[in-house]
């Protein structure tokens, strides 16, 4: 059989098997095909290489035989080879005269080198040349080969050419000119950007692939200043309502849809230019209606325009009108029972509740049904989703579903965003610091190293700093809440090295702060966390240093303490060590061991880690050694300014401050200068620091020197107080403490502080409260909806389903609503008076929701009830969906399960012939044969490909049973 | 954009690979071995969209070969999906019922193509009759 099957293979080859390829390069291609292993295969093309390594050096091989070698070191190399050794002969070969080796030339060169690469300089000189050539196609292959070569150096050397060719005869170059010009700009914008009236031009021009094209460049161009394009709007529109209305060759149809590229394009550039701007948007509005209308949900290309739409109406000026469009078609993705469609609907839904979050609510069963979806990519869009919609009344339930994701994910990229997502929802909106505290240690305990350091620094701080003003015993039990769980923690295997340098800092600091635990329990941890990261010098530093406090602590105790064998190991192994850090600060803990207890007192006070450093700027402690310098006859020190005339600019600036503030002109000297009023009340901490500080380096500050220190202690104090604003200022507002957004209207901010007062019951409470309304509408439907998932739906939408509530009951008194929910409304009302009576408590935490959320609130124009509905309306709709797929998918067949005939998607794909799966997992001969049989009308041609390929030798061997089936199933 | 256009088998074997952003060979190998890994493991009836690096890869799987382009995280999913499709519908056409041999063989010919609808990582034409006119002229 083996033996039949050679001959076989023999007799194909000496037929050249139809494929114009000699014998060589289809063995190669074809031994390749059937290797079983990485390793074969890289034995094959190594002797390859060597072979066409021979072959190239040698000056008398044919020109047209040169032509198939280089196609086999493209082949070669397009398998992860280096044949960089052929790469100066595709250069040559883009010299030559016939434009079929020309054209070789410049595709090998094309994958073979990039603008970073040095032969390309031997190329770009061929380019210009070509540029200039009367056959067409010959200036093709050089706009193609220019467009992935050209780097910014070169531009120049061809641009003149290649605008001129913008005039050309053939629609073909000016579209590959406009295209090389579109490259340029991205490589180098400055070099283009006097040619912008160019892409005008094209605009206009009688082709519509060229201007198609040209929408490429503008789009970007427009990207960068949309405002120097507004003048283009009018055409835009005009262009796409040309295309919509099927001006165009249908030649551009694709999928019985007009130019559906272009559509998108133009949609992409309407929604940057409308962006923001109310006359340009009233221009757009029309068309948009009219896609909608026409709108082809059954096709992907129509779903894409659709979706495109979406997105230009999110972004251009809202039209309620518009904005319902794009809401009813994206609940007809997320209703659809294509995942990608699901996805598109997610990303939708994600630009939709920007303008108005409560579009958000009617879909919370799709969504969640979407986070809970096996597919990660969804699932992850999801997570995209909620990120948007976080508020503080969900930002429990959103980051700790974050966390248990987190945990299991591998991709580090992914990883690391996620985490980073965790964080910034945390700071911001964190109901509790307990929360927060437990929330960041979930982080670091997972993905720690993939956090910015920040972060870490900022636990820290909120750990020590407590809470502010609130009452110390919160802080204190808190403190001893952390040591507990970081106690608990840190023996396990494998933390990261940030989260390690957290624990080994709050243990030195709180460890014994409670009395919990003994001394010596604390210092043991440390000793073991050193001795097991014995890489690391960071958490060994951290870790010394907080048994070093704990020493401190204890001493100024007055208590005795005995340094552990295992401390005293790791003391000494640490004072010889490498790094000098290290041994510091071991040499710094022997002698505190050293000192008795009032020393280490002052050296190492109990809790002091937020007590700021006082710098003393005056440098009083020098006083009494000038005066004795003074006293011995030294010159004394004149200050810059009063210096014989010279009036540096830096003083001059600082006496201008003084005037600002005092507005009077003083002559003597000025003392310490303070930061002047207005500045201290009002102006963001950000900027006080510097306006505090520049003038501590300016001379005008020597003449402290002398002045007594009566000034003193109000400079002080105010530079006390910034000290710690500044220190807060780093820091992302956050742990739900009312002053996190500096830029909410302060009315909001009032009202967030009332609330905050109360913010521990307040979160849970708000979420509580809907999810008692939305059970009580369950059991008034009868839906089965799974309760954990109305849970969860109440939990992450349940306060936006209270703020429509609320709204809805201010605009009850203008009753605009129609008769029949008006209806449905009251007979609710009289069905449930408590559930009335329990929701108006929530409002407060709604606010607080308002002022989250950046966007100009919308009319009370919802419904009272629509909390409720909202949660039936695809409660009720979901069942049905799930019930009858069959008619959903039938009605809409999708384009991708006809393609993709896969082996198993016999059963997926509700559309396809059922058959053809079965067919399909048959042998492979007759799955080849079967498929060619469907084929219709070019059954003929495919059977005898098949035929020829099998003579070819590249029989189908088990492992890929699908090699003869063609591509479009 | 696209960053760059992979086909591969369902064994992971390389078909044909086009690089519109600059990558080192290097580089090139680990992509393909990654996001194999990741598309070629996908179960039928997900999302041809996989979320990658920051990018996102579109892919469609025709008989046994893998169709992936890589876009921006802000370009249409939806959309390049067809302009796979079209690419493959113009090698229909132009091979007359393509099959996976055609491309193994005649990589250079897709290559051609390639270049006739994408060009610098943008679809520089949408009509395919105005490719099939192109490539016929070039007669390669």
């Amino acid at each position: 059989m083996e033996q039949l099957r050679t001959i076989g293979r023999e007799l194909a080859m000496g037929s050249q098997g139809g494929w114009g390829q000699s014998k060589e390069f289809l063995d190669l291609v074809k031994s390749i095909g059937e290797v079983r292993s990485k390793a074969e295969e890289d034995r094959i093309i190594a002797r390859e290489l060597e072979h066409l390594k021979r072959r190239l050096a040698d000056p008398d091989v044919p020109r047209r035989k040169m032509k198939e070698l280089l196609l086999r070191l493209v082949y070669a190399e397009m398998l992860g080879h280096d044949a960089s050794f052929g790469h100066i002969h595709a250069v040559k070969m883009t010299h030559d005269e016939s434009l079929p080796l020309k054209r070789t030339g410049y595709l090998a060169v094309a994958l073979f080198l990039d603008e970073r690469h040095d032969l390309v300089i031997l190329v770009v000189n061929t380019i210009q040349k070509d540029l200039r050539s009367d056959n067409y196609l010959v200036v093709c292959a050089a706009l193609t080969a220019a467009c992935r070569l050209i780097g910014e150096e070169a531009i120049p050397a061809v641009l003149p050419q290649v605008v001129e060719l913008l005039a050309h005869p053939k629609e073909a170059v000016r579209k590959k000119a406009v295209m090389a010009l579109h490259r340029f700009y991205q490589r180098s914008p400055s070099s283009v950007s006097h040619l912008v009236s160019n892409f005008r031009k094209r605009l206009c021009d009688n082709d519509p692939g060229v201007m198609g094209a040209t929408l490429c460049p503008l789009y970007d161009l427009i990207l960068e200043e949309p405002n120097s394009y507004k003048d283009l709007v009018v055409s835009f529109v005009n262009i796409l309502k040309q295309v919509v209305e099927r001006r165009l060759p249908t030649s551009y149809d694709y999928h019985q849809i007009p130019a559906p590229f272009i559509q998108i394009k133009l949609l992409k550039i309407l929604a940057v230019l409308g962006s923001g701007d109310k006359q340009a948007s009233g221009h757009m509005y029309t068309v948009l209606g009219d896609i909608f209308r026409k709108g082809d949900t059954a096709s992907n290309i129509g779903n894409a325009i659709l979706y495109e739409c979406i997105c230009c109406i999110s972004s251009i000026f809202p039209n309620p009108k518009m904005l319902e469009a794009a809401a009813e078609t994206t609940s007809k993705f997320l209703k659809s029972d294509s995942h990608n469609l699901k996805y598109m609907g997610i990303d939708a839904l994600g630009r939709l509740i920007k303008i108005n979050p409560d579009i958000a609510e009617e879909h919370q069963l799709a969504v969640i049904d979407c986070l809970e979806d096996p597919d990660d990519t969804l699932k992850r869009k999801t997570f995209e989703l909620l990120y948007k919609m976080t508020k503080s009344t969900n930002v429990e339930v959103i980051v700790d579903r974050m966390i248990e994701y987190m945990i299991n994910i591998t991709d580090h990229h992914y990883k690391t965003e996620i985490a980073s997502r965790c964080v910034e929802l945390a700071e911001q909106f964190a109901p509790s610091n307990q929360w927060f505290i437990q929330t960041m240690n979930k982080v670091f305990e997972h993905a720690g190293d993939l956090v910015n350091i920040r972060v870490a620094h900022n636990l820290m701080r909120l750990i020590a700093e407590g809470f502010g003003e609130e009452d110390e015993g919160a802080d204190s039990q808190l403190r001893s809440s952390a040591v507990d769980s970081y106690l608990r923690i840190v023996g396990e295997p494998k933390l990261p090295s940030s989260f390690l340098q957290i624990i080994c800092w709050v243990l030195g600091e709180y460890g014994t702060a409670d009395g919990k635990y003994s001394a010596s329990y604390i210092i043991g941890k440390l000793c073991d966390v050193a001795e097991a990261h014995l890489t690391d010098d960071t958490v060994k530093a951290y870790a010394i240093s907080a048994i070093l406090k704990i020493f401190a602590f204890e001493i100024a105790l007055g208590r005795k303490i005995d340094l552990l064998p295992e401390c005293q190991t790791l003391v000494d192994e640490l004072s010889a060590s490498h790094s000098t850090d290290l041994q510091q600060r071991a040499y710094e803990l022997q002698a505190l061991l050293g000192l008795d207890k009032n020393a280490v007192e002052s050296v190492m006070p109990a809790d002091a880690s937020c007590e700021d450093i006082e710098v003393d700027r005056n440098l009083s402690f020098l006083n009494s050694y000038v005066q004795q310098a003074l006293e011995n006859g030294a010159s004394p020190y004149i200050p810059e300014s009063e210096r014989s005339g010279v009036i540096s600019v830096g003083s001059y600036r600082s006496q201008e401050q003084q005037e600002t503030s005092a507005h009077t002109l003083r002559f003597e000297a000025y003392e310490m200068p303070k930061p002047s009023l207005p500045l201290a009340t009002s102006q963001t901490s950000m900027s006080t620091p510097t306006t505090d500080l520049v003038p501590v380096t300016e001379p005008g500050y020597y003449k402290e020197d002398h002045q007594t220190s009566k000034s003193q202690p109000p400079g002080d104090a105010v530079s006390g107080e910034f000290g710690v604003k500044l220190c807060l200022d780093g820091v992302q507002k956050k742990w739900g403490r009312p002053t996190y957004s500096s830029s909410t209207p302060s009315s909001l901010a009032s009202s967030q502080q009332t609330t905050n007062g109360a913010s521990h019951s307040d979160g849970g409470g708000s979420s509580s409260q809907p999810r008692e309304s939305s059970y009580g509408s369950k059991r008034q439907q009868g839906t089965e909806v799974s309760a954990e998932k109305q849970r969860l739906a109440a939990s992450l939408f349940g306060s936006a389903a209270a703020k429509a509530d609320r709204k809805a009951q201010a605009s009850r008194k203008t009753a605009k609503d129609s008769p029949s929910t008006e209806k449905v409304a009251t007979t609710n009302v009289t069905a449930q008076p408590v559930k009335e009576q329990v929701i108006p408590a929530a409002p407060p935490p709604d606010l607080l929701d308002l002022g989250d959320e950046p966007v100009s609130s919308n009319p009370p124009s919802a419904d009272p009830f629509s909390q409720l509905e909202g949660l039936l309306g695809p409660a009720s709709a979901a069942p049905v969906l799930s019930g009858t797929p069959a008619t959903s998918t039938s009605k809409a067949p999708d384009l991708m399960s006809i393609f993709s005939d896969d082996v198993p998607t016999g059963v997926a794909s509700g559309s396809t012939d059922p058959t053809l799966g079965d067919v399909n997992s048959t042998s492979s001969h007759k799955g080849a044969t079967a498929v060619a049989s469907k084929k219709g009308p070019s059954l003929q041609d495919a059977l005898q490909k098949d035929a020829t390929a099998r003579q070819v030798g590249v029989t189908p061997t088990g492992n890929n049973p699908n090699l003869f089936k063609d591509i479009l199933g | 954009m696209i960053n760059f256009v992979l086909l591969i088998s369902r064994q992971g074997k390389v078909r044909l690979t086009k690089w519109y952003s600059p990558y080192t060979q290097k580089e090139r190998t680990k992509v393909i071995r990654e996001l194999s890994g990741l598309i070629l493991t996908r179960g039928p009836k997900l999302c041809n969209f996989v979320e990658w690096r920051g990018y996102k890869v579109v892919y469609r799987r025709y008989a046994s070969l893998y169709f992936c382009m890589c876009i921006d995280a802000d370009d249409n999913e939806l959309e390049v999906l067809e302009i796979i499709h079209h690419f493959v519908e113009i090698l229909d056409r132009y091979f007359g019922s393509v099959c996976e041999l055609d491309l193994i063989f005649n990589f250079h010919k897709a290559y051609y193509i390639l270049d006739e609808i994408l060009i610098a990582g943008e679809l520089q034409e949408s009509s395919k009759k105005n490719v099939a006119r192109l490539i016929a002229a070039q007669a390669c």
